[in-house]
């Protein structure tokens, strides 16, 4: 089985942009992962792309074709929607692909607009990820269902908006310098408790902010590397996808994500690896509750144990496990389909040494990047390592 | 006003409401004594496709609850608001919470299931009031 390459990577600001259409956004991305990786575009045997929202927010269905005439790339083109975790769906695909010797040299990505359409247009929008039947029809929004998830955490294991408030708080911290970022100021942990609140427990600092953006890898196959001389230092080592029920209350314990265990185990033992092998994370943080619930999955934490993580200061940039260092969601922003690659320039660029904070994970090798859908009706979870010469 | 903004009506989810505007909730009962809500064509649990219509109980426990601050348009009229989620017996079902204190609200809270309308679109919604 070849191994998959990182070749190039892309990343638009994500921030305030609604003036600007997603060709254009997902334009500059393919752009600057072309002049990264050093690979021709006529050698790009597909595309395949993230977005969720592009009906609603764009009113544009079909974007495969349109975002590879924007990316100026002549190949088949393929939209992969999974909600939030989009564009990891396509990265999956294109990782299976490479791998199974289909192709070599593979576009994947993602781009989302949302600030056009206002926080209650946006809201909306995000909402539909949800189940229209059993929860939208009740009121149910996005940050409604992960505060529903919070209170049963709150209620089952303990823990309290003070715990969460210190995930913002870290990865504000940590988008500092991190000039794609959608938010680079720090906060304080008053800041996160006084703020309005959203859905209750959780306040609008707990939230991952509205943005538009946009993200692209270049991904090859080793032997495509080798034979054209692409530095291409960085792998996708493992791939795993979870899934569960649709609607939070159709499933056993409401403070729980066993998609993203699904997806981890998947992905340690196609990688060959466990929770312990592991030197950073950037997890799915789109509510500072996320945050906790994907550790535990992963295996990071006990179930229960995670939401003191980020207080007692474990995943802080100078923690043992240091968690978005990107800023996350929370602080780097969350344009939907854009998101799951975004992850995963952000950890190659963490492991090549060109991120502002590679410091932080000098003597790392293995980033993992988790990614999730809904209330983690969706999972996926990737392995990239840096390749030992 | 149809409650779907496309006009459709699902058969399982919508005769489920109307049960239980009637009084007569149910849930979905397999042979081997799994609970679901409907649409199913087979039990969630053990894939079995004999399934029975079984009276839920009247008590329901509150499971988890949210006061919602920053509503979609169909619901910017009904804030704050409660929206909850209640197990039944074997089933758990969200909705709206009308008649509670959100200082008041815990977990193991005794509600019965009922329906109510958004006061922003009038369509009809699940609803629970406390027991």
């Amino acid at each position: 089985m070849t191994e998959v390459r990182i070749a190039g990577v892309g990343v638009t600001e994500f921030g305030n942009a609604p003036e600007r259409t997603g060709r254009d956004l997902f334009g500059d991305a393919s752009d600057d992962a072309f002049a990264d990786a050093g690979v021709s575009r006529s050698d790009v045997e597909s595309l395949r792309y993230g977005n969720f929202m592009g009906e609603l927010a764009e009113r544009q269905g079909h974007q495969g074709p349109l975002m590879a005439e924007a990316a100026g790339v002549r190949a088949p083109a393929t939209r992969y929607e999974s909600a939030c975790a989009s564009s990891s769906a396509a990265l999956r695909s294109a990782v299976r692909d490479v791998r199974n010797g289909e192709e070599d040299v593979v576009l994947v990505g993602g781009a989302e607009r949302m600030t056009n359409l206002g926080t209650a247009g946006a809201t909306e929008a995000l909402a539909i990820a949800a189940d229209e039947l059993w929860e939208v029809r009740q009121g149910v929004t996005f940050p409604g269902a992960y505060a529903l998830m919070a209170q049963a955490y709150f209620d089952e294991y303990g823990g309290d908006r003070d715990d969460l408030a210190h995930v913002a708080v870290k990865n504000h911290e940590h988008a500092i310098g991190n000039e794609l970022a959608h938010y680079q100021d720090p906060i304080s942990v008053d800041d996160v408790l006084e703020a309005p609140p959203v859905s209750e427990p959780l306040g609008l600092y707990d939230s991952c902010p509205i943005s538009d953006g946009a993200s692209a890898l270049v991904l090859v196959s080793e032997a495509y590397a080798e034979a054209n001389d692409v530095d291409a230092p960085v792998a996708v080592t493992g791939s795993g996808q979870g899934g569960d029920d649709m609607a939070l209350q159709d499933r056993e314990y409401l403070a729980r994500t066993p998609a993203t265990n699904s997806a981890a185990k998947e992905a340690y033992e196609d990688a060959g690896i466990g929770p312990g092998d592991v030197d950073f994370v950037e997890v799915h943080d789109c509510f500072t509750i996320a945050e906790v619930l994907a550790l535990e999955s992963m295996g990071f934490y006990e179930t229960g144990e995670g939401i003191g993580a980020a207080r007692r200061g474990e995943t802080t940039a100078e923690g043992d496990l240091p968690v978005n260092l990107s800023g996350g969601l929370k602080a780097k922003g969350h344009p939907v389909g854009a998101t799951g690659t975004a992850q995963v320039a952000e950890i190659t660029k963490l492991l090549r040494g060109d991120h502002v904070n590679s410091d932080a994970v000098a003597d790392g090798t293995v980033g993992l990047a988790h990614n999730a859908g809904g209330t983690v009706a969706s999972c996926l979870v990737h392995v990239v390592e840096e390749v030992v010469a | 006003m149809s409650a779907d903004p496309t006009g459709a009506r699902d058969e399982g989810f919508d005769d489920f409401v109307d049960a239980v505007a009637e009084g007569e909730g149910y849930y979905l009962e397999c042979d081997s004594g799994h609970g679901s809500v409907p649409p199913r064509r087979v039990c969630p649990d053990c894939g079995g496709s004999d399934l029975t219509e079984t009276p839920l109980p009247d008590a329901g426990e509150l499971r988890t609850y949210t006061v919602t601050h920053v509503a979609t348009p169909s619901f910017s009229e009904d804030t704050p608001y409660v929206t909850a989620i209640a197990s039944f017996g074997p089933v758990r079902i969200t909705g709206q919470l009308r008649e509670a204190d959100p200082e008041e609200l815990e977990r193991g809270m005794p509600v019965e299931l009922t329906t109510a309308r958004s006061a922003t679109t009038d369509r009809r919604l699940l609803a629970f009031d406390p027991r």
